[in-house]
């Protein structure tokens, strides 16, 4: 449940679940999303321009000429927020392929944590992630945790460019570069699959909170003949 | 079909369609975009007798150079702008801000530059010929939604103007003067105690400067290092259009319209609804101060805010 409601600036509402990140604090944050969005998507409340959950907070941001602080704080303390233990649980699989020209951050890894590329893959592949959160850029799914062997800090200076579809790990976390972008996550191969598409207007993002992740291992071959 | 449009010329720096903004969409990663500036949008659609949400053209620093095409149209201008047409018959006019002027068939537009602020607002009566994506015409070119394939317009690329409605339109100049202050009032921030005595009293009581790091995504500032005492990141969370992070270098960063929506350095404050705009407008080489308003004195700065656009948006009636 929500630990602290605060400010965030004029125009939203910082609601503070904790500080840790697990399933259990991350699924109230959803649990949350999910019943503020229908109820802004029936319309039966105004003034709500957008809802950002992450790992542990959601962030209600409203329109300043229609409510305020104080009286989006209230209608957020009145919800009544049943469990939601039934959503979430879809299943996805998505393809890696971790050929030396897509897994850039091997050899720093090994000079970081003392453990090669085989084992790397080894640990990577074999567990199940869940998806904690959707952002930073279109599509792009935060997920963890990954095996504690292979955790470790971001690049001192991140990439300018990391290439799309760039699978990377940091401390406890996996994410998917869905687009082109800055970054400084460890990379450590790349998928074909279009983790973003704005032609599916109802669900753009291939992977939601919630969701469970595997990845498996693709050969370059199939990497490039891969069709969508 | 529409047979009227601008071919661009030249496209200008960072030319795009903006709106009001997409909202609803920060979950899936995706920014609220939307005009920096949306008191000179409104004023721009209003001053050409359009809807206030109708799609304008965003550019900045250098603007594009437009040749109109088949048809006549109304046009206006707003932000700190320096414009010239060039009709057909190659006579130039100096261009005004905030006047609407009749366009003809082949007459160009040239957008020279903006002078003290960063961005301007093109817009035409009876607005663009394009489609919204999740309820908004903005351009986002970090995720590539919204017209034109979601980029930014290039040399060649035509931009379709919708068909016209020019009986309505009266000649309008509105007398528009924008304070240049450059005091930016914030709201603490959620991490604000993350940061030494000695930094709290910097960012409050010192100057920063707008560096070149400067785009529709955020502003990063120069002048003083922050210290951060506690902790340089933070578990990763949302963001909102004026927060403050101040990463490991200790130089912040104010978040524009397309900013990353969530981010994981610490947030130190929060601009104003009422001052994005001007913030959005800061040019690299401006010093600027942070000034601590209480959350009721922003809600009331906001509603002055309001009343003033409003007053603007009259005038041209």
């Amino acid at each position: 449940m929500i630990k602290n409601i605060s400010n965030l600036g004029d125009a939203a509402v910082y609601c503070d679940f904790g500080l840790e990140v697990n399933e259990t604090i991350n699924s109230n944050v959803i649990d949350y999303f999910d019943h503020l969005s229908k109820l802004v998507n029936e319309e039966k409340i105004k003034g709500i321009t957008n809802l950002t959950p992450s790992y542990n907070k959601l962030i209600v941001s409203f329109d300043l000429n229609i409510i305020d602080y104080s009286e989006c704080k209230s209608l957020i303390e009145s919800l009544i927020i049943k469990r939601n233990n039934k959503r979430n649980n879809k299943k996805i699989k998505i393809p890696v392929c971790c050929a030396d020209e897509f897994g850039l951050d091997f050899e720093r890894l090994d000079s970081k944590l003392n453990i090669n590329k085989d084992e790397i893959i080894k640990l990577f592949f074999s567990k199940e992630y869940f998806c904690y959160m959707t952002g930073f850029i279109a599509g792009m799914p935060f997920l963890g945790d990954i095996n504690k062997k292979i955790r470790c800090d971001r690049l001192e200076t991140p990439r300018v460019k990391v290439p799309k579809g760039s699978v990377g790990i940091t401390e406890q976390f996996a994410n998917i570069y869905s687009f082109e972008s800055p970054g400084g996550w460890n990379i450590i191969g790349n998928t074909p699959l279009k983790i973003f598409d704005d032609l599916n207007l109802a669900e753009p993002s291939l992977v939601k909170p919630g969701n469970k992740i595997s990845f498996y291992e693709i050969s370059q071959e199939e990497y490039l003949n891969w069709n969508d | 079909m529409t047979d009227t449009f601008f071919e661009i010329l030249r496209p200008g720096i960072n030319t795009t369609i903006q709106d009001s903004g997409r909202n609803h969409m920060y979950h899936e990663g995706i920014a609220i975009s939307g005009a920096i500036d949306q008191r000179n949008y409104k004023l721009a659609n209003k001053l050409v007798n359009n809807h206030l949400y109708e799609a304008v053209i965003e550019f900045a620093y250098q603007g594009p150079l437009l040749k109109l095409k088949n048809n006549i149209i109304n046009f206006c201008i707003t932000g700190d702008v320096i414009f010239k047409i060039i009709r057909k018959n190659l006579t130039i006019e100096e261009g005004i801000c905030y006047k609407n002027y009749a366009l003809e068939a082949d007459d160009q537009l040239d957008i020279i530059s903006t002078k003290n602020t960063a961005y301007g607002y093109l817009s035409v009566n009876g607005g663009f010929q394009i489609k919204k994506i999740w309820n908004s015409y903005s351009i986002n070119t970090k995720a590539n939604i919204g017209p034109n394939k979601g980029k930014k317009y290039n040399i060649g690329d035509k931009i379709l103007i919708k068909n016209l409605n020019l009986k309505n339109i009266k000649q309008i100049e509105l007398d528009y003067n924008e304070s240049s202050d450059n005091v930016i009032r914030v709201i603490k921030g959620t991490n604000f105690d993350y940061f030494s005595l000695k930094a709290q009293n910097q960012f409050f009581n010192q100057e920063f400067l707008v560096t070149k790091l400067a785009d529709r995504m955020g502003i990063r500032l120069g002048g003083h290092k922050l210290e951060n005492k506690i902790k340089t990141n933070i578990k990763s969370e949302g963001l909102v259009r004026g927060v403050i992070q101040v990463p490991a270098d200790g130089n912040p960063i104010i978040m524009l319209s397309d900013h990353g929506t969530i981010g994981g350095y610490p947030k130190i404050a929060v601009v104003i609804s009422a001052d994005l705009d001007r913030v959005g407008q800061l040019i690299p080489g401006t010093i600027i101060n942070f000034k601590e308003v209480s959350l009721e004195e922003a809600q009331n700065i906001f509603k002055a805010y309001t009343e003033d656009t409003n007053k603007y948006l009259n005038e041209c009636n």
